[in-house]
Formats: structure tokens, sequence, C-alpha cells
């Protein structure tokens, strides 16, 4: 499991709109990477280049290459279904399905695929992923409830679960704990540690203090001004980031002397 | 910032607007709904007393009670609880007789649709017999008192469920259909503005044109002689009903989270399985009530059917052969060719006990959509 991705020259597009410009980076495999910086500079769109779940979007394109161990995203012949099998993302808002119950939200990705699945496997495999999210002891008990009745906290690692049972290599989250409280925040946050022994992990926060604790690598985002392209302004161990930034505008954003 | 030593700002509301270039508001005291519903009681009794004592008529006591209701309420909540509250409740009262007005015609309309039509609906005759064989003699031995009431709609009950049904057959799969490709795949383009545009077109055609429209497409298939058929009422039903689906449906489809769609793809499920699992069975409990209001919307018409299937005396199940009835059609007939001109009261009977059992028919539909609904709603509570 786990790969390396390399991101090379990518410019990414709202129909004419560019929003993000020439960013190249690695991102080693088993590490935790965050990208902070203001908003609408272009965090999320990247994020979503990553499984291709930007070109859901009318309009939206991208140039570039994305490889994924050395293979490109954006190949001729690469169909987007199998990228996002391989890379789960988990979103803002917490999005459990609402007509599902917990158990039925977990084995979503493998059963709204058709697999066949015993059902000596599904709770098997139910228990696993909800155990990898650290929510089994929370709701072991009812998992035929309906996943909408889980606190936000809850219902963000039941995406996260949700998102692991597929065993992807990468998970990309676009700052999984902005709807969630202090407590909550802290659950998803030893989550994030745990998952790096098995996954690629890659976040967007806008909580630097979050991105200093959790991450190895931090990359900085930034964009010159308000309609021009978001772009990569420094990508460093999250040690050199917060401690020794190589840029000006990093270490103001760092140290909240932002205009 | 500390808002305990400034004197002024003990309470915070009165502290902000006094600051504010000399605002003061009313002040509010506490009251409750009590004295609004005495004086309710009181103008009804007064409106009682204006009809039946001093013979006014019950619509003009009513009005009159209601002007008084309100500049009552008025100065006593003014006395009690300040403007403020005066004019609330002033506002409320202006609601709840909006709101009496807007239902007092279906109340009016169900009262006498069940006053004029229970009694019949409820004999045998009317849910087992056709019109087959009946006659004007029948009903005026019926009226002396000579003979049995014979002659019910039981084929127009039948006929109804067939052409509606078979409607509904026809205008689901294409309006669902047409819907989903409006909201997953056309989104603004070309195509999908052109569907728009057609389908608020369709909306506004005229029923009998859609009659006419299927009789004439019948007539170059089947030749002028042989085109009444259920099947021909049923397409110029969905005609109707296409419009309907299609607009209920868009709506439905669209308020579906555009979260759990990419949920979904984000877990690598392919878009047309998305749709499948994730969104149609989201917006389940909206579709179904959507088609039944589609349903209801065409069970009533009598025109284009008039044009397209006819009308029949007898039972006929098949749908592709010769003329049928529904139950609007029934009651159009009864209510304008009465069986006996000398005796009308049977067939106006007839005729309400068949508009009865369509509005039970509609009320049954709701229902069922209700059931469907609270099958698919999403689930809540832990
Ligand atoms: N669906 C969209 N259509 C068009 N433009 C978009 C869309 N989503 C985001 N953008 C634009 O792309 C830029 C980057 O947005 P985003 O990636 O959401 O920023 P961030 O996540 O860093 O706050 C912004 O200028 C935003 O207006
Ligand atoms: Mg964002």
């Amino acid at each position: 499991m786990s790969k390396r991705i390399d991101v090379k020259d990518l410019d990414i597009f709202y129909g004419n709109f560019q929003a993000v410009k020439g960013v190249s980076m690695s991102i080693e495999p088993r590490s935790v990477t965050a990208f902070i910086g203001p908003s609408g500079c272009g965090k999320s769109t990247f994020l979503r280049t990553l499984n291709r779940m930007h070109e859901v979007i009318p309009g939206a394109r991208v140039e570039g290459e994305v490889l994924i161990d050395g293979q490109n995203l954006y190949g001729k012949d690469v169909d987007p279904v199998d990228v996002r099998r391989q890379v789960g993302m988990v979103f803002q808002r917490p999005n459990p399905f609402p007509t599902m119950s917990i158990k039925e939200n977990v084995l979503a990705g493998v059963r709204l695929n058709s697999k066949r699945l015993s059902s000596k496997a599904g709770d098997e495999l139910a228990e696993k992923a909800l155990r990898g999210a650290n929510l089994w002891n929370e709701v072991k008990d009812r998992l035929d409830k309906p996943g909408s009745g889980l606190s936000g906290g809850q219902q963000q690692r039941l995406c996260i679960a949700r998102a692991i049972a597929i065993q992807p290599e990468v998970i990309l989250m676009d700052e999984p704990c902005s709807a969630l409280d202090p407590i909550s925040t802290l659950a998803i946050e030893d989550l994030i540690n745990d998952l790096k022994t098995d996954y690629t992990v890659v976040i967007v926060t806008h909580n630097m203090q979050q991105a200093a604790r959790v991450s190895d690598k931090t990359g900085f985002f930034n964009l010159e001004a308000t309609g021009k392209p978001g772009e990569l302004v420094e990508y460093d161990t999250t040690q050199t980031i917060f401690n020794n930034p190589a840029k000006k505008a990093t270490e103001d954003y760092i140290s909240g002397r932002f205009g | 910032m500390s808002i305990q030593t400034d004197p002024h700002q003990g309470d915070i509301h009165h502290a902000r607007l006094d600051d504010y270039s000399g605002v003061v508001p009313s002040p509010v005291r506490p009251t409750t709904g009590r004295p609004a519903q005495l004086l309710g009681l009181g103008a009804l009794a007064l409106a009682v007393v204006g009809w039946q004592i001093f013979d006014l008529h019950l619509g003009a006591a009513l009005a009159g009670a209601f002007v008084l209701y309100l500049v009552a309420v008025y100065l006593v909540y003014r006395s009690l609880g300040g403007p403020r509250v005066a004019v609330d409740q002033l506002m409320r009262a202006l609601v709840y007789f909006a709101f009496v007005c807007a239902v007092l015609p279906l109340i009016s309309l169900l009262w006498t649709v069940l006053a004029e039509g229970a009694a019949k609906i409820v004999s045998p005759a009317f849910l087992t017999q056709t019109m087959n064989g009946v006659t004007g003699l029948h009903d005026q031995a019926y009226v002396e008192g000579t003979g049995p009431f014979i002659g019910g709609a039981y084929h127009a009950i039948i006929g109804t469920l067939i052409v509606t049904g078979l409607a509904t057959l026809i205008s689901v799969p294409i309006g669902m259909f047409t819907a989903i490709y409006l909201v997953e795949y056309g989104n603004k383009g070309r195509l999908a503005r052109w569907i728009r545009f057609f389908v608020d077109v369709m909306t506004g055609i005229p029923s009998i044109v859609a009659g006419l429209f299927a009789f004439a497409l019948f007539s170059q298939i089947f030749g002028i002689r042989d085109a009444k058929m259920g099947l021909a009422g049923a397409v110029a039903l969905a005609v109707l009903m296409i419009p309907t689906v299609v607009r209920n449906s868009e709506e439905m489809l669209r308020i579906v989270p555009n979260e759990l769609r990419e949920a979904a793809l984000a877990l690598g499920v392919p878009k047309w399985r998305t749709v499948v699992k994730v969104v149609l069975p989201t917006a389940a409990s909206g579709l179904a009530s959507g088609i039944t209001l589609a349903i209801a919307r065409v069970i009533g018409e009598t025109a284009p059917l008039l044009v397209a299937i006819g009308y029949a005396r007898g039972l006929n199940w098949n749908a592709f052969e010769n003329a049928m009835t529904t139950l609007a059609v029934y009651a159009y007939s009864m209510f304008t060719k009465p069986l006996s001109p000398a005796v009308r009261e049977p067939s106006l009977e007839r005729a309400w006990a068949a508009a009865l059992m369509l509005v039970l028919i509609v009320v049954a539909l709701n229902l069922l959509a209700r059931l469907i609904a609270k099958m698919f709603a999403p689930k809540t509570g832990r």
C-alpha cells in the first residue's frame, strides 16, 4: 500500500479562470503532508486534482502531470474511477449517506461498486475500517442505526472509515476538522498520526497549529493578488516551514502578519 | 470592553439602542394568549347573536365581529403589553384570517361532495353495476318507488384505474429519465436548455389539445373509426403528465446535496451508479409525492378523454379496443345527459357519487405517497 506522489508543473483551471499555477512537488509514501495558506488560494482545488475529483465540476480541467508511483493519473488510458479507488478523499463537511446505516456507510464504497460481499466478510471489513478510524468502540452497538445520528466528529470519522474501507493508497483530507469541536479535532489528529503507518496522507488545513502538530512536510500556498492564480510558495519539512522559512511571505503568514 | 463598569449597560439591548442616536425601544410587558382567546370567543358569540337574533346575514355578522375583534385585540393588548405586542397580536389575527380564507373553499368543496355523494356511493348497485341496459324508465320507476336503484359506475372506476395507470406507466419513465438527464448530465448545456424550454411549453398545453392530438395520432395509425380506445386516452393524459413529472422530479433531484454525489464519486463509484444508488434513493420520497401530484392532476381530466376514448355504457377491460369510461367523464355525462330528462335526480346522484369516488381515489393516492415517502425518508435519530 501507500505510494509516492510526484506533481509536475500542474496548472488548474475552472473554464477560462486559472485557479492554480505551476505546482511541482513530491510527496513521500507513509507521510503526512499539510497544505496551508489563505482561503481562496487554491488548496482545495489542488487537492482535488490528486484524485481527479476536480474534473467533476463542469468546465474544470488540468494541465501537467500527477504521477502516483510513476504512473500519470492524467494519462490517456487512465479511468478516473480507478484513480478514485486508489486515492480516497475526506471532505470538509462530514457527508455520510443519509439513507444508509452506519455499517452500510462504511461498506458503501464496496457495495456501490457492486462487489459481492458475504455478510461475514462485510462485518469483518466494517469492523476493521471502523477500528482503523478509531470509531469502533463508540458505534459497535448501533451499527444498524443511521449514520446521521452521530455527532459531527463521529460522522467525520465515519467518513474516514468509509474512505479506508476501499483500501486506498493515498488519503486526501480537505479541512477535515473545520466543522468540528476541539475534542473531536484532537481525535481526528490522533487518527491522522495512526493512518500514516499505512497510507500517504495529504491534508488541507487553515489551522497552522494543526499543520505543525500532524504533518511531516508542509506546503504554503499563496496568491499574489485576488484574481491571480494561486501558487505553491514554499514546500519543505514542517520544522523548516515553521521555524526557519526561506520566503518572506511564508514567514509573514506563519507569524500572523498577513495583510 | 467590560460591560459591568458602564451603568447604562445593565440591560444590554437598552444600552446599545440608547447610544444609537437616541432610539429608545418601546418597553414590552409579558402577556399570554388568553385574552385573545376570550376576545375571540366573545366575537364569535356576538356574530351568532347578530345572525340569530338580529337577523343579519351570516357573512355580514362574521365580518362585523371580525372587525370588532381586531379593534378589541389591538386595544386590549396595547394596554396590557404595549404597542409592539398589540401589533403582533393584530398581525396574528390577520394571518389566521388569511389561513381560514385559504382553506374555506377546500372544506366547503369536500363537504358538498361528501354530502351529495355519500348516499349513493355506499349502495352496492353503484359500486358493482355498469350502465348497460339502464334507461330512463328504470330511473322513473325508482323515483316513484316501484323499482330498485340500478346502474352504477363500476365500469368507470375500472376505466379510471386502467387509463390513469397506463398514462402513469408512459409518463413516469419518460419524465424521470428526462429529469435525471437535466440534473445529472445536461447541466446548463444547450440541449438541456432546449428541453427545459419545451417542457415549459408542454406545461401550457390546454388539455383539450392533448386529447385532439391523441385522437389525431391514433386516427393515423388505426383509422378514424377505430381510433377511440383506452390507450389513446392514456397518451393524451401522458402528454399532460410528462411536464409535471419532469418539473417535480427535477426539483427533487436538485435538492439532493452535491456533497453526497461527491462522496460517492470519491469512493470510486461510477457516475451512473452514483445516480442510481445514491441520488435516487435520497430523493425517493420527493419523487414519489411528485408523481402522485402529477397523477392527481390528470385523474379528473374530462374533455381530452371524451375526445380520445369516447363514452361507453358498459365495462371494457381492453385498453386497445373500443370506448371506455372514466369517473370524470361518467360524472360529466350523467350531469349533462341524465337518463331521463324528466327525473334527473338519480343521474345527478350518480354524478355526485362519481365525484366523491374521484376525491377518495386522490386522497388514497396522497396517503400512498406519504407511505412511500416514509419508507424512503432519510434515516434520522440515534
Ligand atoms: N467550482 C468552482 N468554479 C469556479 N471557480 C472555483 C470553484 N471552486 C473554487 N473556485 C475558485 O478557485 C480558487 C481557489 O479556490 P479553493 O481551491 O476553494 O481555495 P481554498 O481551498 O484554498 O480556500 C478561488 O478563486 C475560487 O473562487
Ligand atoms: Mg478550501
